[in-house]
């Protein structure tokens, strides 16, 4: 193997608890196959995800960031997917800014029953930041040797 | 009380009583037609007549309209009586000579031919109808109109009235039936459609409580203001008018959901021709008609009222069938297996059956698909394709014929049945998704309630407290919902037997010395759980913990990250993406 096809994208997935956490749940016990390079970090509701959690997850070395929540009208905790989707468009502004490509950055609505398209975005995104490449943020800004993954 | 003597016995009864009450209420039988104790007494077909001594005079009375005096002496077996009562039923059977209810009671009396001119009614001229009309329903649409032999019932001018509120009550009442509501006769496929019921009804056979109720919108009285029989007559003083629908609220510790389902709507599958050609119904009417209490008496029949000489029964109708429902709906296949053995016990036609595969799945059921191989059922392995009533051959003309494919033959058939039973599947109901918003309940793909885990918590749902049970949850059948249900029920019990309630231990936290009181959170929090607090100078916001869900939104908004989560701190989900990224997923 060699070049891009060879290159395995880090991607952390911020679920929420109800949703898509169960959507991943169901995707798991329905035995569906999807790419291992996500991982998923548990959150309460997606309005929970703070812009700077995405950020983080960069700067630590990840090569793409997915957020799912309940589909709009059906968030657990009533309007806190509404706060998800409003942070989003601010947060792309930003990351546009930053140079780095918006398609690493996905929100996603999955509800619990949609275990098929969560393994579905899953491979897209995984495929997607494959052929995007490494993002190396922490090289490309801190430059070599200021800080360590 | 008053003390009166009818044919030498004495009897005491209440102030306000008629003579044919007193004589009823001792056991002294009086022939009568033109009264009806829901009505006021009226006197018209005089064949209550009795002897009556009043104040020294004999005479002859409507029993029906003399009220009960101190000291009456009535005799009702007199030759007297009766050859006035003959000479009455002789009249009315001149009269009406092809009424049963007329011919029975001249044979009573022993009348065999009228001497008189024989006529043909079948109205008694009794009035029943038209004082019914006016003192029960309140609306006086119908009454006699001119006199003697040309005296007869019916409405202002002769024509349909405006007034007519179309109760039902005079036909109802009519001892001769003389009295015929438009299309009450044609009952048969159209009343399978469960049409309207009375004014005052059972909801169903197995309601609970098993009480009748009223529905205003039919009820004579709520309509007129007049009629209340059903209170003057109901025994035990439980007829109430003033009750209303009221909301009542009520604190509880856990809930079931047990909303059932919605049967698909065999009208969608428009090649099958329900609605729109006679003879294809659905499942549900099939039942109805094999009730003994439905429309058909338990009969299976055609709209026209014949038997059917063979019978189709389509499997699968919504369901496994990508263009309605991907599901299989569990119940079909029994349920038709069992119409297939009632149409065969009922009528003894051929059936024949068209099943994609059978599904057989529980206790005693693949015995009971065997028992109907040996009934001499055809089955048709195959989806029904089309019903149609366009005939190609004689022997189709005037049959429906089902065209479908026989997968184990390989070859295309058209059948000519008499009857088609559309066996519909099971849908979720279709407020669902309403339900599911209000209990915070998540749906599967296919529309019903979704467990909380497939295999070890079928009955619980993502909301603590809140437990599915039977249809509801997917299609079932009756075992296995009562399973359910049942297990339901103790999983309530047991949170209800705790006496607390765990709250969730995820919760946010504001700490009030970095808070600078933007009140951004207050605004946000959806369960108006953060409330503004005062301080020296300025204010805090501070977290009602019991009313907090934990959701993290005013955490994740919080510009001065004063707000924390319990359980899911920011460093803490910091702490598991740097161990994620270090560990090295992927590459």
């Amino acid at each position: 193997m060699s070049g891009e096809n060879s290159f395995e994208p880090r991607i952390i997935g911020f679920l929420c608890r109800w949703c898509s956490y169960q959507g991943a749940d169901l995707a798991g016990t329905s035995r569906r196959h999807y790419p291992s390079n996500m991982v998923p970090v548990r959150v309460m509701c997606s309005g929970r995800v703070d812009p700077t959690f995405v950020l983080k997850a960069i700067a630590d070395g990840a090569d793409g960031v997915l957020i799912c929540g309940c589909h709009p009208g059906d968030c657990h905790y009533q309007s806190g997917n509404f706060n998800a989707m409003r942070r989003y468009p601010l947060l792309m502004k930003a990351l546009e800014q930053f140079g780095i490509e918006k398609e690493r950055v996905r929100l996603e609505w999955i509800s619990a029953s949609e275990s098929e398209k969560f393994a579905l975005v899953v491979k897209e995104m995984t495929e997607t930041v494959r052929r995007l490449g490494p993002l190396e943020w922490n090289r490309r800004v801190f430059q070599k040797g200021q800080r360590k993954t | 009380m008053i003390t009166l003597t009818i044919n030498d016995r004495r009897l005491q009864v209440q102030e306000g009583t008629t003579v044919l009450q007193a004589a009823k209420s001792a056991g002294i039988q009086i022939p009568t037609l033109c009264y009806h104790e829901a009505l006021a007494p009226y006197g018209a077909c005089r064949m209550c007549l009795v002897e009556i001594v009043a104040g020294g005079r004999l005479g002859l009375s409507a029993s029906c309209a003399y009220p009960a005096q101190e000291g009456l002496v009535v005799r009702t077996d007199s030759s007297r009586v009766f050859k006035a009562r003959r000479m009455v039923a002789e009249l009315l059977l001149a009269r009406c000579p092809n009424v049963p209810e007329i011919q029975e009671l001249a044979q009573e009396m022993g009348i065999e031919r009228p001497r008189f001119h024989i006529e043909d009614e079948r109205c008694t001229l009794c009035g029943l109808c038209v004082r019914t009309c006016e003192e029960i329903a309140g609306v006086s649409a119908i009454n006699f109109i001119q006199r003697g032999t040309e005296r007869e019932v019916t409405t202002p001018f002769a024509v349909p009235s405006e007034a007519c509120i179309a109760c039902g009550a005079c036909a109802l009442v009519c001892p001769t039936g003389a009295i015929v509501i438009d299309g009450a006769e044609e009952i048969k496929h159209r009343e399978l459609r469960l049409g309207p019921a009375k004014a005052i009804h059972v909801p169903f056979l197995q309601a609970v409580p098993k009480a009748p109720l009223i529905d205003p919108e039919q009820c004579i009285h709520f309509r007129t203001g007049k009629c209340g029989v059903c209170e003057r007559f109901c025994l035990s003083n439980a007829i109430d008018y003033e009750m209303e629908d009221e909301e009542v609220e009520i604190e509880v510790g856990a809930i079931i959901l047990a909303t059932g389902f919605e049967l698909f709507d065999c009208s969608r599958v428009a090649q099958y021709g329900y609605g729109r050609l006679p003879n294809v119904i659905s499942g549900l009417e099939f039942e109805r008609m094999c009730n003994a209490g439905g429309p058909t008496g338990g009969k299976v029949l055609r709209e026209e009222g014949r038997p059917p000489e063979s019978v189709a029964i389509f499997h699968c109708v919504g369901s496994r069938d990508e263009n309605y429902n991907e599901y299989c709906s569990r119940v079909c296949c029994m349920y038709s297996l069992k119409f297939a053995h009632l149409v065969r016990e009922k009528t003894g036609s051929k059936v024949y059956e068209f099943y994609i595969d059978m599904r057989a799945f529980g206790k005693g059921y693949e015995e009971f698909y065997k028992r109907l191989l040996m009934e001499d059922v055809i089955f048709i392995r195959g989806k029904g394709a089309e019903v149609t009533d366009v005939a190609e051959t004689p022997e189709e003309q005037g049959k429906l014929i089902v065209k479908c494919e026989d997968t184990l033959l390989g070859i295309v058939r058209r059948i000519p049945v008499d009857m088609v039973i559309l066996s519909a599947g099971l849908e979720p109901r279709r407020d669902a998704a309403e339900v599911a918003r209000l209990f915070s309940v998540n749906r599967s793909k296919d529309g019903f309630f979704l467990e909380r885990h497939p295999k070890l918590a079928p009955v619980e749902t993502a909301s603590d407290g809140v437990f599915v049970a039977g249809a509801c949850q997917g299609p079932k059948d009756i075992p296995d919902s009562v399973a359910q249900g049942a297990a339901a029920a103790a999983g309530a019990l047991a949170l209800i037997d705790l006496g607390k309630v765990e709250i969730e231990p995820i919760t946010a936290l504001i700490d009030e010395a970095i808070c600078s009181g933007c009140k951004i959170c207050i605004g946000l929090c959806p369960y108006t759980a953060i409330e503004f607090v005062s301080r020296d100078t300025t204010g805090v916001a501070q977290v009602n913990e019991a009313l907090c869900k934990g959701c993290g939104i005013c955490v994740a908004a919080c510009p001065a990250g004063a707000a924390t989560q319990r359980g899911y701190t920011t460093q803490q989900i910091y702490g598991e993406m740097e161990g994620a990224l270090r560990a090295g997923a992927g590459g």
